[in-house]
């Protein structure tokens, strides 16, 4: 034992070592890059200095990882220290979605954005009291493993390898989606051509190395994706405040925003604009209600006046520009109704006043409409919370790193270390958002057109979808009204509105890539494993050598981050939605089953089967006769909402009909054997004396 | 296996230290979003209670809640003799 004990020990020293120096040498890094920028380095150099270094780094763990042995390459050996641990989840765990859409979606939605932080996070309170130290005593390699071992039989096992697969492939998608996003913008490549570039960076790693490799690789992307995200919000506090704390100073910050968004709401200059927005809006919806003859009249007008800009010699742009309106005018009189009918939408969303920051389930209305609405965002707020708080704790890539730990006590330290490593990151995105915000409305906000501050102009020419600001009103001011900022943008360009060189900039595209390389390579890992572990090893050829095994999973990674780079490259709508989706669908399936198993002696086979199915079917029906892309892809018909429960918060539905389910069709069926009875026993003691129950594999 | 008193009281005293702090867990995320709007009322160090818990005062609040639990079942693990000895 003690022997053990000492190689931990000694095992920790070394990793601390090794990531020391990584650090110190990664901090070099940066800073030989922002000297060469200061003598002159170009720009585009120093984002390909940053690619290249981060992913050749990664690549190089990946090869001195690469292993082929199955311990090692489904759980990295299970000798990965709490603290360690911790760190990878927290890279496994943050995603693109988290580190660069996050405190964009605070800036746009302001409180009721908040549910993503606290589901986010309070999710893992589930993950450290319910689950982790009870997986890792189960001590297997997947999660489909512990409803096989629990509850007996394949069935149980497929509808979990079924589950697994459908939320961690929603989920990557939505990763890749975001690699793509990164590195076209980055290094100026096609999206395309920046999917594939990205996919060779996760699969180098997880190829070779399995859990090992992903797991020494996920600690050195979260070193590098913290220091990215926090230099930049430091330094933006220091500008804004002078002390660089900004979590803990920014209720002065808040307290001037809102105090600025009263006045914003009310300044006739705005009011102004607002009013040019509404009545875009009610004239275009006087041409819908006069389709068609209003979508011909318009076709023919556009048409005319090319031929009057080419009769009367004009220049070439105007007639260009009027060329491109003709061909860009709607098809057909349905095209023009959906096309006119999302300006009215756009229109009708700037003409409204901005909602306060920090007020909770704002609306516009009075009276009983705007009771009626407040109710609507708050139990929506709730929904919300709940499905990223329970899928959080049913996700199967997040749960399958507590298998790795050395014991049942560092798997719940590591929960700890774990969710200190993600609340830096999440506590310091509100404070992020409220800082930009302040920016904006003070010095972007009342500026000239003519002198614009320089992150505004610059972001406006490289990214109209991100920036942009038209002088609705033509007085030469900026009003808030006439901005449109896209939520990614606040991440991206926090570098720049403090005032730091381009190397940060590189430096947050770095850590962006991190985030999304680091999940990616978690979730790819789970599919590959619950294909080849659980589908094939387990379920169709039990007998498969150990080395077959790795193999397989090696081989399946491959196919599948394929599919999934090339399911990626048709774009499917709107990543925070996808991300949703997937923690909707492991809510669910999952969450029921795995808690139960531990904490209810009683649960049976038919149950957990019965359960889990209509747990995810609920979810998915919801779903799919809700979320406008789905019902255009299934073609099912819209049906109303339930409660008013936005298509993202299905887990709200699909979590309690699943347990429900589960309890009724248990107690209706026979009791488990006294085998399954003693496992629970098993896998609730850390270490029981006479234990005759054997689980853990090595 | 034979199942002692002891272990069965092991196993009843988790559960309650895992029901008071799911308890908790409730109160910061789901009764305070429910009270949002009249939490928003009072200032805490300059931010409306209701922000501050949602941004930061809920997730310090999770984080200690994982740090207690790893550290209270460490010792009730020693004081039923069902710890792991050496090896964690």
């Amino acid at each position: 034992m003690s022997a053990t004990v000492s190689a931990n020990r000694a095992f920790f020293n070394q990793l601390r070592k090794y990531y020391t120096f990584y650090t110190g040498g990664f901090l070099a890094f940066v800073i030989v890059l922002a000297i060469a920028e200061q003598l002159g380095l170009p720009k585009v150099w120093i984002g390909y200095a940053f690619l290249v270094a981060t992913i050749g780094l990664y690549a190089g763990i990946g090869i001195m990882s690469r292993t082929s042995d199955v311990a090692e390459f489904y759980v990295a050996g299970r000798r990965v220290p709490a603290l360690f641990n911790g760190m990878a989840t927290g890279a496994d765990w943050m995603s693109a979605a988290s580190f660069i859409g996050m405190a964009g979606t605070l800036y746009l939605s302001g409180f009721d954005g908040l549910g993503f932080v606290i589901g986010w996070t309070g999710g893992y309170v589930l993950v450290a009291l319910l689950l982790a130290p009870y997986l890792r005593k189960f001590g297997q390699f997947t999660i489909p493993d512990f409803l096989g071992a629990r509850y007996g039989g394949n069935i149980p096992r497929a509808i979990g390898v079924f589950a697994a697969i459908l939320c961690s492939f929603t989920y990557v998608v939505a990763q890749i989606y975001g690699v793509g996003i990164i590195t076209s913008r980055f290094i100026g490549v096609a999206f395309e051509l920046g999917v594939f570039i990205g996919l060779a960076g996760i699969l180098v790693c997880s190829f070779l190395g399995g859990m090992r490799a992903v797991t020494w690789t996920q600690v050195a992307q979260y070193i590098i994706l913290i220091i990215a995200y926090l230099i930049p919000v430091v330094w933006l506090s220091v500008k804004i405040t002078g002390i660089p704390l900004p979590q803990l100073v920014y209720g002065q910050v808040l307290q001037q925003v809102t105090a600025k968004g009263d006045e914003l709401r009310v300044a006739p200059a705005e009011v102004a604009v607002r009013d040019i927005y509404k009545k875009n809006a009610a004239d275009t919806k006087a041409r819908i209600d006069a389709l068609p003859a209003s979508w011909e009249a318009g076709r023919a007008a556009a048409a005319k006046r090319v031929e009057d800009l080419k009769a009367a010699n004009s220049t070439g742009a105007e007639i260009r520009a009027a060329e491109k309106a003709l061909t860009d005018y709607p098809a057909s009189a349905d095209d023009a109704r959906s096309a006119w009918n999302k300006q009215v939408a756009s229109n009708n969303a700037k003409a409204a006043p901005p909602f306060q920051h920090a007020t909770p389930y704002p609306t516009n209305k009075t009276g009983a409409a705007g009771e009626a609405e407040r109710d609507t965002k708050r139990w929506n707020f709730l929904a919300l919370t709940f499905c990223m708080m329970f899928g959080t704790a049913a996700l199967p890539h997040i749960l399958m790193r507590y298998y790795t730990t050395p014991s049942v006590q560092q798997a719940r330290q590591s929960v700890f270390w774990s969710l200190f490593f993600i609340f830096l990151l999440y506590f310091t995105a509100p404070a992020l958002a409220v800082l930009v915000k302040y920016e904006v409305y003070h010095n972007v906000v009342g500026s000239a057109f003519a002198s614009l501050p320089g992150w505004v102009a610059a972001w406006a020419t490289i990214d109209p979808t991100l920036m942009s600001i038209t002088d609705v009103n033509r007085d030469g001011i900026v009003q808030l009204a006439e901005i449109t900022l896209g939520g990614d943008i606040i991440v991206l360009a926090t570098p720049e509105i403090a005032g730091l060189p381009y190397v940060i900039s590189g430096l947050v595209a770095a850590g962006g890539l991190a985030a999304a390389l680091s999940t990616a390579d978690g979730l790819l890992l789970t599919i590959a494993n619950a294909l080849s572990h659980d589908l094939y090893y387990k379920m169709i050829n039990p007998n498969t050598s150990t080395q077959k095994r790795v193999l397989i999973s090696k081989i399946l990674l491959l196919i599948v981050a394929l599919f999934a780079a090339w399911v990626t490259s048709l774009k499917p709508g709107n990543i925070l939605f996808l991300v949703g989706a997937a923690f909707s669908m492991a809510a669910s399936a999952f969450f029921p089953s795995l808690v139960m198993g531990v904490f209810w002696k009683r649960a049976n086979r038919w149950g957990c089967i019965a359960g889990m199915v209509a747990g995810l079917g609920t979810c998915l029906y919801y779903m799919s006769r809700t979320y406008p892309q789905f019902i255009e892809w299934f073609g099912t018909t819209r049906m109303d909402l339930w409660f008013g429960i936005q298509p993202i918060s299905a887990g709200v539905f699909g979590l309690p009909i699943g347990l429900i389910t589960l309890i009724i069709v248990s107690a209706l069926t026979k009791e488990p054997s006294r085998e399954t009875q003693d496992f629970v026993e098993h896998v609730r003691y850390p270490n029981l004396r006479g234990d005759t129950v054997r689980t853990a594999a090595t | 296996m034979q199942q002692t008193e002891k272990h069965r009281e092991y196993w009843r005293r988790n559960l309650q230290i895992t029901g008071v702090l799911l308890a908790i867990w409730f109160v910061v995320t789901y009764v305070m979003a429910y009270f949002a709007i009249p939490l928003a009322e009072i200032n805490f160090f300059g931010w409306p209670l209701s922000f501050y818990m949602a941004a930061q005062g809920s997730l310090i609040i999770y984080v200690i809640i994982i740090w207690f639990y790893a550290r209270y079942m460490r010792k009730l693990d020693l004081e039923y003799g069902v710890d792991e000895g050496d090896q964690a």
